[in-house]
């Protein structure tokens, strides 16, 4: 696979460099001439120097045989403009963007970047992953396939706690996919019994969190 | 009509203070409060006197753009210092808010084309001095023969 990664900063090298390693061919760009040139005592020539939003640039890094173009620069209309160029004009069909500002999400969202990743959305993931007093843990969306999954701690006096996986009440469309109890994770049968205390992981299509969270919290109540 | 304009630089100030005589109502936004001289500058009285809006604000914060009056207005006009900035903001303006004109300042010549042929109304003040500049320079010279 051709990959072109756009910001050499530690995102991006570790990126390149984690490509490389898989054996994927890998251009990395660099618009700030000391950090391209500390980057290249690296990567040689797998780093290019100049600024990705600027058409030619893309093209000498050869964006029409791109594979998947990655913008990971500090700045969010650089990478919202690299990947719309990407996905438009040279018909890419695979782009990442990196958002740094969870607030430009939107404007990502508008232009048709997708995906957009967010540390600051990532790391709030993983905190109510490691916190489960969150209750509902959305941990994976894919917003075109329509799909999510999502992490929830059965709480006790739960209407799913004491169940078989059968017997647990939940809307078409949503399915359990894995238990997670005493700190080890398995795939459920339809007779395994839910327990207080479990972390279920769900499969479900967008919009039935709330007619599923009440199975899982003490007395059927909503999200709290 | 209403005009919004971000970017109060040489370009975006100039052009909200002969709207603002011209008769329409213009509403300027800014990330820097000392803009504010560059619309000040040659008038009479202050630009808020003379009826001006100004809001200090960062073009991509959608709260900046709805307190300068984005949801009203007729004519947007992206002329902050950065191409990047103006190609997204004039982005949202179009597609987020429907706003009816949308004029976006772009330096580099090869993307205010194409964003051109995606339907924004760019300008670019290179490409008009590369005209000029050829135009004054070599004029209707005819070429030496080899």
């Amino acid at each position: 696979m051709y990959v072109i990664v756009v910001g050499a900063g530690k995102v991006g090298w570790n990126l390149a460099r984690e490509l490389l390693g898989k054996g994927h061919e890998v251009t990395l760009i660099e618009s700030e001439r000391r950090r391209y040139l500390i980057v290249e005592q690296e990567l040689e020539h797998a780093v290019q120097y100049g600024d990705a939003t600027e058409l030619w640039v893309l093209e000498r890094a050869g964006i029409q045989r791109a594979d998947l173009v990655i913008a990971v620069t500090g700045d969010d209309e650089d990478n919202m403009l690299i990947c719309q160029v990407a996905k438009e004009k040279y018909l890419c069909q695979r782009i990442v963007a990196r958002v740094n500002n969870p607030r430009n999400l939107q404007h990502f969202k508008l232009l048709g970047i997708r995906p957009a990743v967010s540390a600051t959305d990532l790391i709030l993931r993983l905190i109510e992953h490691e916190v489960p007093q969150y209750g509902l843990v959305q941990l994976l969306a894919l917003e075109g396939e329509r799909l999510e999954i999502i992490e929830l701690e059965v709480a006790d006096g739960a209407p799913a706690a004491g169940k078989r996986v059968d017997d647990v009440e939940l809307p078409e469309g949503s399915l359990i996919i894995s238990v997670l109890r005493g700190g080890a994770g398995f795939v459920p049968k339809s007779d395994t019994v839910i327990q207080a205390g479990d972390e279920v992981l769900l499969i479900l299509d967008p919009g039935l969190e709330a007619s599923i969270t009440p199975q899982f919290t003490r007395n059927g109540a909503g999200p709290g | 009509m209403f005009i919004l304009v971000v970017g109060a630089g040489r370009v975006g100030s100039a052009v909200a203070k002969r709207a603002l005589e011209a008769g329409h109502e213009v509403s300027v936004l800014d990330e820097d409060p000392l803009s504010h001289e560059q619309l000040d500058k040659d008038l009479a009285e202050s630009w808020e006197d003379a009826g001006g809006r100004f809001t200090v604000g960062t073009a991509l914060e959608v709260d900046a753009l709805v307190e300068a009056g984005i949801e009203q207005a007729d004519v947007f006009i992206a002329s902050t210092n950065g191409d990047n900035t103006n190609l997204v903001i004039a982005q949202i303006a179009q597609r987020r808010f429907d706003v009816p004109r949308v004029v976006v300042r772009v330096l580099d010549p090869a993307r205010a084309a194409w964003y051109a042929e995606q339907g924004l109304h760019t300008i670019c003040p290179t490409q008009h001095a590369i005209e000029l500049v050829e135009q004054a320079a070599l004029g209707d010279a005819e070429p030496e023969a080899a």
